[in-house]
């Protein structure tokens, strides 16, 4: 292959997955810079000390949610789970991207995934953690909390094995635990390298122990790639099954709205869909501040453009089969909730989220659009409000108008409804500065192969 | 003799550098041999004499016990607080399988974890071949290979010329 042809002349597989020149001593200079020697400092202060700004938002209003109870929220009969379990299930896709391209991507040997599995791996772990404050923060008595798990309690209740709501425990818990697992381990050789390369003794100590002495044997390797690949084996199916949880959480009640077959593929599709949304988000302004256009090239962002492409039109058959399916059912009630969604009070959420899943995508057609990180960006943007909007109208619209119009009602959410949500952006955008700030946000160790003898981890 | 084994440490430069030095010595029906690099290769993987690795096996078993455990804790909970959902029988066994598959994949990837420690003798912050002051490069962009003292192999000549005629950039001695 030429160097002198212009990336855009070249067929799709052809074009290189790291810039020109790059070797071991490049890659790792460049990506152990940032945790170590901190590059752009008033960037990074001024963009944490925003997030932090933020949490202490959040913090506020959980301490007055615990002081005084949901009532400060919105929510009430009929609408008893509004902004909690739209934001739930929203946080929850988008920690599902990270899975998907660290585990589903390398079973599949996608190699670009190499550049970016670490960070979104990263962003799943914070998103989770987002996720899982809010059914917490809904039970009312959240110190209860653990009346959800099966223990023997003296009064020798269990939990109700047949509710989709306590598979979601177990589901969440897993998840978030199995994630950080194989983020762990993933880090555990980087970790080596941060302790072989910094130069203060504290920082070689804090890596030092986090890399458990890590040392490269290859005999080790050898445990270690089984390892990793067992785990991205297990992570796959897990990541089909949370979301699917959660669309069960909804499809297993009988109210119009919900109770659907096509719930669990249509949310793990939209979780896909939304988790690109938010790596995209973060992955062009990092790359942009830290330099890392060599490692995620616009290449990396032309195809999760096509995977937000794609799983952006199996959303939109989603939305399309909830108003076929209402319409053939012939059933009164189903056909008056898609009426009502589109027509009805909470129409302009509705459209909206028609605008920003199923028409703003449609831009990325254009080769040219896909590989502009101002054009991605933007659209990256529009479909995480579009993903917020469809949870919204799923939780909403459905328990707004049930059966009966003497039990109708509305909803909206409060100050205390959009600044615990607005707090979550900041606790997840504060992680993800700390993370960048104090671990590689790309696989040193991964590159470094991928660059010396093209293979994988595997 | 009672000497304890030593290991003899050489550094390579390149990937490729500690690849012919594995195949050389190989071919020259060395065993006991350890190298350090600081990323997986299948090249050396396929040198490197030792068992393929356990690791799968145990996370097998680990997530049979779990899932199995998961099983009848919801068999069992069901019976223990018997509660009449609309007739459905207490062993309700397709709503009880999503807890089971999500405690098999917990308790496979903890055991695999722990698993990884364990084989490995892992978290060792102490090792010997941390005393040579090159190996902080292990992890970064050199390649080691060590060969032991108690390698039947070993001749009164010694290995260095060998691994210097390989291309070694520096040889040293650690404890075993």
């Amino acid at each position: 292959m030429s160097p002198h042809h212009s990336h855009a002349t070249l067929p799709p597989d052809a074009e290189p997955l790291v810039g020109a020149g790059e070797n071991i001593a490049t890659v790792e200079a460049m990506i152990a810079r940032v945790p170590l020697a901190g590059p752009r400092p008033l960037l990074w202060w001024g963009g944490f000390a925003a997030a932090f700004l933020v949490v202490v938002v959040l913090v506020t209003a959980i301490a007055w949610l615990l002081l005084k109870g949901v009532g400060i929220w919105g929510i009430d009969i009929p609408v008893a789970w509004g902004f909690a379990i739209t934001n739930f299930v929203w946080w929850i896709g988008i920690g599902h991207a990270g899975t998907f391209i660290s585990a589903i991507l390398l079973l599949l040997h996608q190699h670009w995934r190499t550049s970016i599995n670490r960070l979104t791996e990263a962003m799943t772990l914070f998103a989770v953690a987002c996720a899982g404050l809010f059914p917490l923060l809904h039970l009312g008595r959240p110190q209860y909390f653990y009346w959800l798990l099966p223990y023997p309690d003296t009064m020798g209740l269990w939990p109700q094995w047949r509710s989709p709501l306590v598979w979601d425990i177990f589901a969440v818990s897993t998840y978030g635990t199995v994630s950080l697992v194989f983020w762990y381990v993933g880090l555990i050789p980087d970790l080596a390298t941060l302790r072989d390369r910094a130069t203060s003794l504290w920082r070689r100590r804090a890596y030092g122990v986090l890399a458990l002495g890590w040392r490269g044997d290859a005999q080790h390797w050898r445990h270690y790639e089984k390892l990793y690949l067992m785990l991205a084996g297990l992570a796959t199916p897990l990541v089909v099954s949370v979301h699917s949880i959660v669309g069960m959480d909804f499809a297993v009640a009988i109210l119009p709205g919900w109770h659907s077959t096509i719930f669990p593929p249509y949310f793990v599709a939209g979780a896909i869909f939304s988790g690109f949304a938010m790596v995209l988000t973060i992955v062009i302004p990092l790359r942009a501040v830290y330099g890392f256009k060599a490692y995620i090239t616009d290449r990396h962002l032309e195809l999760m453009a096509k995977v937000l492409m794609a799983t952006g039109w199996i959303v939109a058959y989603g939305y399309f089969s909830e108003f076929f399916t209402a319409w053939i059912s012939g059933d009164e009630f189903d056909r008056y909730m898609a009426v009502n969604r589109a027509t009805g009070p909470y129409r302009a959420v509705f459209w909206l989220l028609i605008a920003c899943n199923v028409l703003v995508p449609q831009a990325l057609w254009w080769r040219r659009l896909r590989r502009s990180a101002a054009v991605l960006f933007v659209v990256s943007l529009l479909v995480n409000i579009g993903m917020w909007a469809e949870r919204y109208v799923i939780v909403v619209t459905s328990l707004h108008r049930d059966f009966l119009p003497s039990s109708w009602g509305m909803f909206s959410g409060t100050r205390w409804d959009w600044a615990t949500f607005i707090g979550t952006l900041g606790l997840f955008f504060a992680l993800i500065f700390l993370f960048v700030r104090l671990l590689p946000a790309i696989s040193m160790t991964e590159m470094k192969r991928f660059v010396t003898t093209g293979e994988e981890t595997e | 003799m009672n000497v304890s084994p030593r290991r003899i440490l050489a550094e390579f430069a390149a990937h490729e550098a500690l690849v012919g030095a594995l195949r050389r010595l190989r071919d020259e029906r060395y065993s006991h041999l350890e190298v350090y690099t600081p990323f997986p290769s299948d090249a050396i993987d396929e040198l490197l004499p030792g068992k393929s690795t356990r690791i799968g096996w145990l996370m097998l078993a680990g997530g049979i016990v779990g899932g199995s455990g998961a099983y009848f804790l919801q068999w069992f909970a069901a019976r223990d607080y018997a509660y009449n959902a609309g007739g459905r029988p207490l062993h309700s066994w397709p709503a009880f399988v999503p807890v089971t598959f999500e405690l098999t994949v917990l308790t496979a990837a903890l055991v695999g974890f722990a698993s990884l420690l364990w084989l490995a003798r892992l978290p060792r912050l102490d090792h010997p071949v941390f005393d040579a002051p090159e190996f902080r490069r292990a992890s970064q962009d050199r390649f080691f290979l060590a060969v032991r003292t108690d390698d039947p192999r070993l001749t009164s000549v010694g290995v260095e010329p060998l691994l210097r005629e390989c291309g070694a950039v520096s040889i040293q001695e650690v404890a075993g």
